[in-house]
């Protein structure tokens, strides 16, 4: 009974550490609507040429998905002209596309040609107020103090934000506020501001009837949209992503933002790329078309596999971490401080360290690796207190009555410290639920992915399939755990403490 | 029995016990006794090996006491102290028979000497599936001491082994405790700073101060024929009630 309780986290890892080493493409996208489609053309494109293909959505952030390419997790993604110039390569200023491509050249990236559209910031009124008023072009905007501008605290605070564009344009707005970007386009709407910022390509821009003015002094970095692949990709592959250059315009790319944005379907706003075409029909299987509740179980399951793998191999590390720990001297400090620091690390920085290294790179594993480590701290440093919190008189006693070492720890004093150990297996478990929802920014999966695809596409029903599930799960692991301290804890320490 | 040769024991500058040489005579109640601070229970730890001497020897029926021998001396020896340091995670039965069956005794032969020892010690059976925090303080000495007495040590080592009880459950335990040495014929170390329990159950009484052996004999040598006047004044400090 006790075997099998151990094995069964190890099946559970079992798949998810061996994987699977066949030669798809697998592509990638970050976490926003517009990159999850163009990756979704990407697929179809490709597996028109003959490829099979996989798509890793919603991935955490710029630092991941690059990490991911030169790890060799994914072979393309979608990605923007100056957040290569600016976030990867961290030049400031502007940068032509040779240097741009010369560059990631030596790091074995390559960079196809512009799709067609750009997605810059740009600064966006209700197309009515804006004839009204005679506004076009953001020059024209020295002519009207007066307006009520809402633009976001990001926005308001970026180096290339609001303050430096009011000096280049010599503009003097005192109405100027921070608004959170979400309740931006209804505070335009609604007529409560006169202007704020936008991705040029958002779908709100179609949805409000919102005029993008003119960037007439050049203000903004251009973001056009390419694909950026690894040089080892198949030249059939690269040939394939090219057919997409230069077809993809602002207007189209805004329709299908849109599209995504009410259907929550990436393959169905994809698809109006194609349509007209003589491919159009031939849609992509619909995989992911089982019904909702599958969908979540599937999810949940997942997540426990991730959860249960994750927490298995901390007890298995912590427990004896923590029993060194305990023995006094500096490798106690040394171990504290260090699985202490581990937890100070912010999850997307820890993901970007891990992702690059290539037995972990975009997978299950990543995620795994980095919810063991958040899992140490309250294994170790409870099993420590644990241990050290048993009396000085029950240490000597065990001494005294001749017992070796090791049968003194698992006879007397890992049964002692049981119930402190356990409580901190039980921390790590709860809130290793809540932390694997990260697992999907590196695209492993668990509840995680219906938050993130809801947060992107501001829908809260989506956010609550994920978010219900992982709150009753903390709240059903921790029952469990209460159960399993019945069965662990040994009697005589849940006795309730004699009256004097 | 048990020899210590020129043994010392020092913290850093601090020194728990100045040399001493003291010999532990077999089937004998030896007590030590002194206040606090005296150097006794160091005396006693240095015997079972749970502490190192800083200078000097301490052998066991010859074997000499050291960090190689410690492990095997210590099951020839039982120790019970002050409140009892039974493992509450285990029951009666279980803190008793721990090293038995860490060793792999006959259950049989473990079970007989079970009982017997509930009859020694005048433990009731049924409360041999209790856990500590079930058993009241005298109950619990007595258990500590079946758990010492289990493996039929050469010699008994008892660390204040009353000292935490109300005077008429010690009274008690004291009447019984010198039955069972003398029908065990057991070779007895008793640390204790009641002059009373030391005379009524020590054979011979050493007593301590500041580290240091200051006289050791009989009740009546010590009354009798002191070495110091120290000794004089702490059995005067131990006044009783007949002298009220």
């Amino acid at each position: 009974m006790k075997r099998a309780s151990l094995l069964l986290p190890l099946l559970l890892l079992l798949p998810i550490l061996t994987g699977c080493a066949s030669k798809t493409i697998v592509l990638g996208s970050k976490k926003f609507p517009e990159s999850n489609v163009l990756s979704k053309i990407a697929k179809r494109k490709l597996e028109q040429a003959g490829f099979t293909v996989e798509h890793k959505e919603d991935l955490g952030s710029t630092g991941i998905v690059w990490a991911a390419l030169k790890g060799g997790s994914i072979a393309a993604y979608p990605e923007y002209t100056a957040t290569i110039s600016q976030e990867i390569l961290k030049v400031k200023g502007d940068m032509s596309e040779e240097a741009i491509r010369a560059a990631l050249q030596k790091e074995g990236i390559g960079l196809g040609g512009e799709l067609g559209f750009t997605d810059n910031y740009g600064l966006v009124m209700l197309k009515s107020r804006a004839d009204a008023l005679n506004i076009h072009k953001i020059s024209d905007l020295a002519n009207h103090p007066d307006l009520k501008v809402g633009v976001s605290h990001e926005f308001l605070g970026r180096e290339d934000g609001w303050k430096p564009l009011a000096t280049k344009y010599g503009l003097n707005v005192p109405n100027t506020s921070g608004i959170d970007h979400s309740l931006a386009y209804l505070a335009l709407k609604n007529s409560q501001i006169d202007l704020t910022e936008a991705y040029t390509t958002d779908a709100e821009i179609a949805e409000y009837k919102l005029l993008v003015l003119e960037d007439d002094r050049n203000y903004f970095p251009k973001y056009h949209a390419v694909f950026v692949y690894r040089l080892d990709m198949p030249q059939k592959a690269v040939d394939a992503l090219k057919t997409l250059e230069g077809t993809i315009s602002e207007d189209k790319m805004i329709a299908m933002n849109a599209e995504a944005k009410k259907t929550k379907d990436y393959n169905k706003a994809a698809a109006l790329y194609f349509a007209g075409s003589p491919n159009a029909a031939m849609t992509s299987s619909a995989p992911e078309a089982s019904s909702p509740f599958r969908v979540i179980l599937t999810l949940i399951g997942q997540h426990l596999a991730l959860v249960g793998s994750s927490l298995f191999l901390a007890i298995l590390v912590g427990v004896p971490l923590g029993i060194a720990a305990s023995r006094p001297g500096g490798v106690s400090q040394a171990i504290l401080g260090i699985v202490g620091v581990i937890q100070t690390i912010p999850s997307l920085a820890l993901l970007a360290l891990l992702v690059p290294i290539p037995f972990f790179g975009i997978s299950a594993r990543t995620a795994i690796a980095a919810l063991f480590l958040y899992s140490l701290l309250p294994i170790v440093r409870n099993t420590a207190t644990g241990l050290l919190e048993i009396p000085a008189s029950l240490r000597e006693s065990a001494a005294a009555l001749g017992l070796e070492p090791g049968a003194q720890l698992f006879k007397i004093y890992l049964p002692i410290a049981s119930r402190t150990i356990l409580a901190g297996i039980k921390t790590s478990a709860v809130i290793n639920v809540g932390t694997a929802t990260l697992a999907a920014l590196i695209g492993a999966g668990g509840l995680g992915q219906p938050i993130i695809r809801g947060i992107s596409l501001n829908d809260n029903n989506t956010i609550l399939q994920g978010a219900v599930p992982a709150a009753l799960l903390a709240l059903a692991v921790e029952f469990g755990f209460n159960l399993v301290d019945r069965l662990l804890i040994p009697k005589g320490l849940r006795l309730p403490a004699p009256k004097d | 029995m048990i020899e210590l040769k020129g043994v010392t024991k020092r913290y850093g500058t601090a020194v728990a016990l100045q040399p001493t040489d003291l010999t532990i005579p077999a089937g004998q109640t030896t007590a030590l006794i002194g206040p606090s601070g005296c150097g006794k229970s160091t005396l006693l730890r240095l015997l079972m090996g749970l502490l190192e001497p800083s200078a000097g020897s301490v052998s066991f029926d010859g074997t000499p006491v050291n960090s190689h021998t410690t492990q095997e001396l210590r099951r020839r020896m039982g120790y019970v102290i002050q409140d009892g340091g039974l493992f509450p995670h285990l029951t009666t039965a279980e803190n008793v028979l721990l090293m038995a069956k860490h060793l792999h005794r006959a259950p049989d032969a473990m079970q007989k000497r079970l009982a017997d020892l509930c009859a020694l010690t005048r433990f009731p059976q049924e409360g041999l599936t209790r856990y500590p925090v079930e058993l009241s303080g005298g109950q619990r000495q007595r258990v500590s001491l079946m758990r010492a007495l289990m493996l039929e040590p050469e010699v008994l080592l008892l660390d204040e082994p009353l000292g935490a009880l109300d005077p008429l459950v010690r009274a008690g335990l004291q009447t019984d405790l010198k039955q069972i040495f003398a029908t065990l014929k057991q070779t007895v170390v008793l640390v204790t700073h009641d002059m009373g329990e030391a005379g009524y159950l020590g054979d011979s009484i050493v007593l301590l101060s500041e580290g240091a052996i200051v006289q050791r004999g009989t009740l009546d040598d010590l009354r009798d024929r002191p070495a110091t006047p120290y000794v004089t004044q702490f059995l005067n400090a131990q006044r009783s009630l007949v002298q009220l």
